[in-house]
């Protein structure tokens, strides 16, 4: 039994079985084998190991001779270990008394050395756990050979271990079966925090070294509320979070029932609460959570799901997908927002020294005018199947948006002279996202119909902090006076000139921050769908006038800690239960 | 490895017990028990075995430590 404390960065509590993910997505199950198999198993793990040694042999003479001795060297190390017979017995010993699989026994006794290796306080020994991992990832290679067990087809419910979840790997994830991820690195606005919240299942990250105590097929209960991970619990552990997770599922009911209910506070002020997707899947999950449409559609996925850029199709049918779950309720599109992230930079040939001020966004788009182009005619071609509203990102100058503006228009002569439909007067918006666009709002909302906030990137640029680096991520806060300032007044502006405001970045679906946006003014909410009951049920027991006061005084504190801790004890009066 | 490569070479049982702070045994004829036992430079070692060609095991091996692995050459 081992607990582990990281960052909570999904709600919600589950018990489940555990697979663990290297780098190369190997999936080890535990599985027993029949007493009969025993032999068989055993004839596979050395087989396996004698495959790894030719291997290693071979590698060996290769280098030596291209590199010379020294660095062949490294793989002498190996094969000592492959042929060592203590790591050998070990093995055995787990299929002959445990009828384990040759794979999850090779897995099981290579952790235990990893974590012996990684408990040395000598630097040089702790590193040389790579030589562990490398050499059981070998051994499993040769074991599973074309077996491979990847995550698109998962056969019962499992909870993901993984150092960090990449985008192209949740986005094959097999989401039927998964119920919660737990991984060694990330915070709150990590990739798997996001996904784990779009999907509603819990998320603890930040946890250091989780995938070298867990062993895939061990019973872990995530504890996404309190940012815990139990391993192996032991009986009352595990009664205690069933019974936990009862209570949870009971308050996730009752929030449920307001899903048909309209976010109108107790004195008649009504909120459109919106819903941030995805995929196409993620709708009907959203509009069963109560969403009253589609605020954020980010349609990165699209570009992160294949293996070459989508074509105008895929684009098209992906949204005509969406626009036919939603059922004529409004759609947000915002176009590519990729740039800055690990997947895109691992791509380039160089990648930028400072990829979040870099080419990204919007900026990439501009600078590759056909892929643009791609994107907004299927926006175009799919804008006459429903109420479609296009969104740029990552504006930060108004020549930006002029230029992103132009390159629509081209479309739509393009599309007029090629005899497509498509609807004219579709509403252009812009997410403010950079302090430059807040504080020129004001110019900004005389060239577009609406606005959309995204608190993520302008609380990273407002307030200089890169939010998925552990050491500063602690800065990392939508609290902070300058944001709710810009926040604020970028309210202000959409209402003194009349077009609409949304806040679709985090801030929107945390429940914390629901009555003092919705006292700053605020009309319309965009977040995950699972986040929908949660803040509607703080609109359905407030009144307009009382979040009014709330914001003033909000507004007039000058530190984030005052902030965060007013809000809450304001907050816990409505919903007890919430923190 | 090289000390576990001609630890190999010998018939006898070659065990390695480690002093100073963290005393400690190992297989001299596993690369894994001799990783874990993290005798770093320095160390206190005792070198036992025991079988037909214990003699020499012993005097082999004593050579190795004493001559630094050859880092010296």
């Amino acid at each position: 039994m081992e607990i582990k404390k990281g960052i909570g960065v999904s709600p919600g509590v589950v018990v489940c079985t555990a697979i663990v993910l290297d780098a190369e997505d190997l999936v080890i199950p535990k599985r027993q084998v029949d007493a009969t198999q025993v032999p068989f198993e055993i004839d596979r793990f050395h087989q396996a190991i004698a495959k790894s040694i030719s291997q290693l042999t071979d590698q060996r003479e290769e280098v030596s001779a291209k590199y010379g001795k020294e660095i062949g060297g490294i793989f002498g190390v190996h094969l000592g270990l492959l042929g060592d017979k203590t790591i050998v017995n070990q093995v055995l010993l787990e299929i002959r008394e445990r009828h384990a699989t040759a794979e999850y026994a090779v897995s099981t006794v290579m952790r235990k050395y990893a974590n012996a290796f990684l408990a040395m306080a000598d630097k040089y020994m702790s590193d040389r756990v790579k030589d562990i991992y490398d050499i059981e990832r070998r051994v499993l290679h040769n074991l599973i050979g074309q077996k491979h067990e990847g995550l698109n087809h998962l056969t019962q419910d499992v909870v993901v271990i993984a150092h960090d979840m990449l985008p192209s790997q949740t986005a094959s994830l097999d989401r039927r079966h998964v119920r919660g991820f737990a991984t060694d690195a990330g915070g709150r606005t990590s990739h798997t925090a996001i996904v784990a919240r779009a999907m509603g299942i819990p998320a603890v990250v930040g946890l250091g070294n989780i995938t070298s105590e867990v062993s895939g097929g061990d019973t872990v209960i995530i504890d996404g509320n309190r940012g815990v991970v139990i391993v192996n619990p032991d009986a009352d552990q595990l009664a205690e979070h069933v019974e936990y997770q009862k209570k949870l599922i009971i308050l996730d009911r009752q929030l449920q029932e307001l899903a048909n209910l309209p976010g109108k506070t107790l004195d008649g002020h009504v909120i459109c609460m919106q819903a941030n997707i995805e995929s196409p899947e993620d709708v009907t999950d959203a509009l069963t959570k109560g969403a009253e449409g589609i605020g954020l559609y980010r349609t990165e996925f699209l570009y992160l799901t294949r293996e070459t850029e989508p074509t105008e199709e895929d684009h098209y049918e992906a949204y005509v997908d969406v626009l036919q779950r939603n059922g004529g309720r409004p759609m947000v599109i915002r176009t590519l927002d990729l740039g800055a992230d690990k997947y895109t930079q691992q791509q380039l040939q160089n990648p930028e020294r400072n990829p979040f001020l870099g080419d990204r966004s919007i900026r990439m788009c501009l600078h590759d005018i056909p892929m643009f182009k791609r994107q907004l005619r299927a926006i175009m071609r799919a804008s006459v199947h429903g109420d479609v509203r296009i969104m740029f990102p990552m504006i930060s100058t108004l020549m930006e948006l002029r230029q992103a503006r132009m390159v629509l228009n081209d479309v739509m002569e393009d599309l007029e002279d090629e005899g497509h439909p498509f609807r004219r007067e579709i509403p252009v918006g812009m997410m403010i996202e950079v302090p430059s666009a807040a504080i020129m709002a004001d110019q900004f909302a005389k060239e577009v119909n609406f606005f959309s906030i995204g608190t993520n990137d302008l609380v990273q640029y407002t307030l200089a902090v890169d939010r998925t680096n552990e050491k500063v991520a602690g800065l990392f806060c939508p609290a902070h006076p300058a944001v709710l300032k810009l926040v604020r007044d970028v309210i202000r502006t959409g209402q003194r000139n009349n077009i609409s405001v949304s806040v679709c970045g985090e801030m929107a679906g945390e429940p914390l921050y629901t009555l003092l946006l919705l006292g700053l003014g605020l009309t319309t909410f965009s977040m995950n769908g699972p986040d929908i009951p949660e803040v509607k049920k703080i609109i359905r027991s407030t009144t307009y006038e009382h979040a009014k006061q709330v914001a003033r005084k909000v507004m007039s504190f000058d530190s984030e800690r005052q902030v965060m801790h007013f809000l809450r004890e304001e907050t816990r009066k409505i919903i007890p239960e919430a923190f | 490895m090289q000390f576990v490569d001609i630890a190999n070479q010998f018939q006898s049982e070659v065990t390695v017990h480690k002093g100073g702070d963290e005393p400690g045994d190992a297989d001299g004829k596993s690369v894994m028990q001799m990783i874990i036992l993290a005798a770093v430079e320095g160390t206190p070692l005792q070198i036992e075995a025991n079988g037909e060609d214990a003699d020499a095991a012993v005097q082999k091996l004593a050579e190795l430590v004493e001559g630094k692995f050859g880092e010296e050459d």
